[in-house]
């Protein structure tokens, strides 16, 4: 591990701290736009965040260390995340860490914190997110593995640098397996980032929320690591997506003028993403809580779908 | 995975598709969109065959495929769209089993034939043998399809998606079938189409409902 791959790696990790809250300033407002609305600043996001760090923290009475500790928990499990991912370049020291069923396990720590985070004051509002939570994360978590196995069964390694790698030097082609595994990532995203058919990202209306439920109880910094950390999810998942299915113009290894390239690539990739995902909002409705097994079981059919033509076809 | 010529992708394209469309219609709720699924799924073999046509060089299946175009395109659907109009139906999902775990037991049977076809397309010489597990699970889902849906128009459009399934493996096993025994096949499913159709309205006329349970009533000794 050389000075200059350890330099890279912070680069990784600092353009994707920086850049997450403008991907969702972008996606806020690109819908905005879709809905016939006045778009909301690309730059609020960050201001949010600045205005929780600077205010008074209040915790309830009866909160246990859990509660305190779950905001870094998961900050720091999605700068992880973070890390491993591939965003701008393959050959990483912290990538060869953790492989893909690692990183789904990273989100699944996250995931379990910001639940019992949420049951530990013991309002009714938090354990209803819980519970909810946990039944979408139940159910796209083996659609997620499926997905990124039906990548492995194409590169022969879990490994998410060596998968990129395999999958950006590919001949051009149809792959099949590749598009069910994609359309089946993006379902699996929607439910995951508390996006529209599962969940309403700007709700506060109690009865339909999730994501907004298990975090009703923070406040000030603790609110403002949890507002940043999903902000960061939503970069990861962006991220591994691309990474996956459009994995052109990623730099390999450290080479510093690659990653010069493939910043501005991600960036474009990222927006006509965002772009892509407002519109999947403003066009689906959201769906009653039980429909979501249907919707997420369709993603894990196609994820497997996918790695059963991978097998029988080989592409 | 190197250099496998488009004409065999766009075959692989296709199959995929269509394996996609079968379980589209597993879990349609909608006996409209059913025959919009089916429609499709006709089209993509249509388009399949005359592929397959222009990759091997076998002129008789441009006519297969003309032929698949004009009765699974345009008659059937016709047909069919005509049916529900004059019967004016509209039904909600009316399966025995729910749609998840239907799509469960569809997963175990594409597994299963995938592994059936494994053998005999490592025999096959054609450039369709990988297709040949696809077309095996097609026939499987509509089958399916056909047992657990209840009424008697969704298991009409299930022996429809069968037949589709059948003339793909058709397709990818041996080039296809001789015209006579396909033009006989096109003609036996259509007459097939039309007799169900008048059936059908026999049926209501006789249960009010197009629901096949009513015909555990249908007894001697009453």
């Amino acid at each position: 591990m050389t000075v200059a791959s350890l330099l890279s790696q912070l680069l990784q990790v600092a353009i994707a701290l920086a850049l997450a809250p403008l991907l969702v300033g972008w996606v806020n407002q690109c819908r905005a736009w879709l809905q016939n609305k006045r778009p909301p600043p690309l730059l609020l996001p960050y201001r949010t965040i600045h205005k929780l760090f600077v205010k008074d923290a209040v915790i309830a009475d009866n909160a246990s260390p859990i509660f305190r500790l779950t905001p870094y928990i998961v900050f720091g499990a999605m700068c992880c995340a973070a890390a491993i991912v591939p965003s701008l370049a393959t050959d990483l020291p912290f990538a060869r860490a953790a492989d893909a069923i690692a990183l789904v396990g990273l989100f699944a720590l996250a995931r379990v914190f910001i639940s019992l985070a949420a049951m530990d004051i013991g309002t009714s509002f938090g354990s209803l997110g819980a519970r909810r939570e946990m039944f979408v994360g139940f159910l796209a978590e083996p659609a997620l593995l499926m997905v990124l196995f039906t990548a492995s069964l194409i590169s022969g390694s879990t490994s998410l640098p060596t998968i990129v790698d395999t999958l950006a030097h590919r001949e051009l082609g149809i792959y099949p397996s590749l598009a069910f595994a994609g359309v089946a990532f993006t379902m699996v995203s929607l439910a995951e980032n508390a996006r529209i058919p599962v969940d309403n990202p700007a709700t506060h209306l109690e009865l339909t929320m999730i994501h907004e439920a298990m975090i009703l109880e923070y406040s000030a910094r603790h609110l403002a690591l949890l507002e940043w950390a999903s902000a960061l999810k939503l970069f990861n998942y962006s991220c591994i997506g691309l990474a996956l299915f459009f994995p052109f113009g990623i730099a390999e290894g450290t080479n510093w003028l690659a990653m010069l390239g493939a910043a501005p690539a991600l960036i474009l990739k990222l927006v006509i993403g965002g772009a892509a995902l407002a519109l999947i909002e403003t066009l689906s409705a959201k769906m009653r809580i039980f429909r979501a097994p249907e919707f997420l079981g369709t993603a894990f059919l196609l994820a497997v779908l996918g790695m059963l033509v991978n097998l029988l076809l080989g592409s | 995975m190197s250099a496998i010529p488009l004409g065999h992708q766009l075959i692989n394209l296709f199959a995929a598709v269509l394996l996609l469309l079968a379980f589209a219609m597993l879990s349609q709720r909608r006996v409209v969109s059913l025959v919009d699924l089916f429609a499709a799924q006709g089209l993509v073999l249509a388009m399949s065959t005359a592929v397959v046509a222009y990759t091997t060089n076998q002129p008789h299946l441009y006519e297969s495929a003309a032929l698949t175009l004009v009765l699974k395109v345009f008659v059937l659907p016709w047909l069919l769209y005509r049916l529900i109009r004059r019967l004016d139906v509209r039904w909600e999902f009316e399966g025995l089993i729910n749609i998840p775990t239907t799509m469960l037991i569809g997963i175990v049977l594409v597994v299963l034939s995938f592994n059936l076809a494994l053998p005999i397309s490592e025999l096959a010489s054609t450039v369709t043998r990988s297709t040949l597990g696809i077309a095996i699970a097609c026939v499987m889902l509509a089958f399916l399809m056909m047992i657990t849906r209840r009424k008697a128009l969704s298991q009409v459009i299930g022996f429809l998606a069968m037949e589709n399934g059948l003339l793909f493996a058709a397709t990818s096993a041996t080039y296809g079938m001789p015209m006579v025994v396909e033009l006989g096949i096109a003609l036996d499913v259509l007459v097939g189409m039309l007799i169900l159709g008048v059936f059908f309205f026999q049926i209501r006329e006789q249960f009010d409902s197009l629901d096949l349970k009513h015909f555990e009533q249908l007894r001697d000794d009453e």
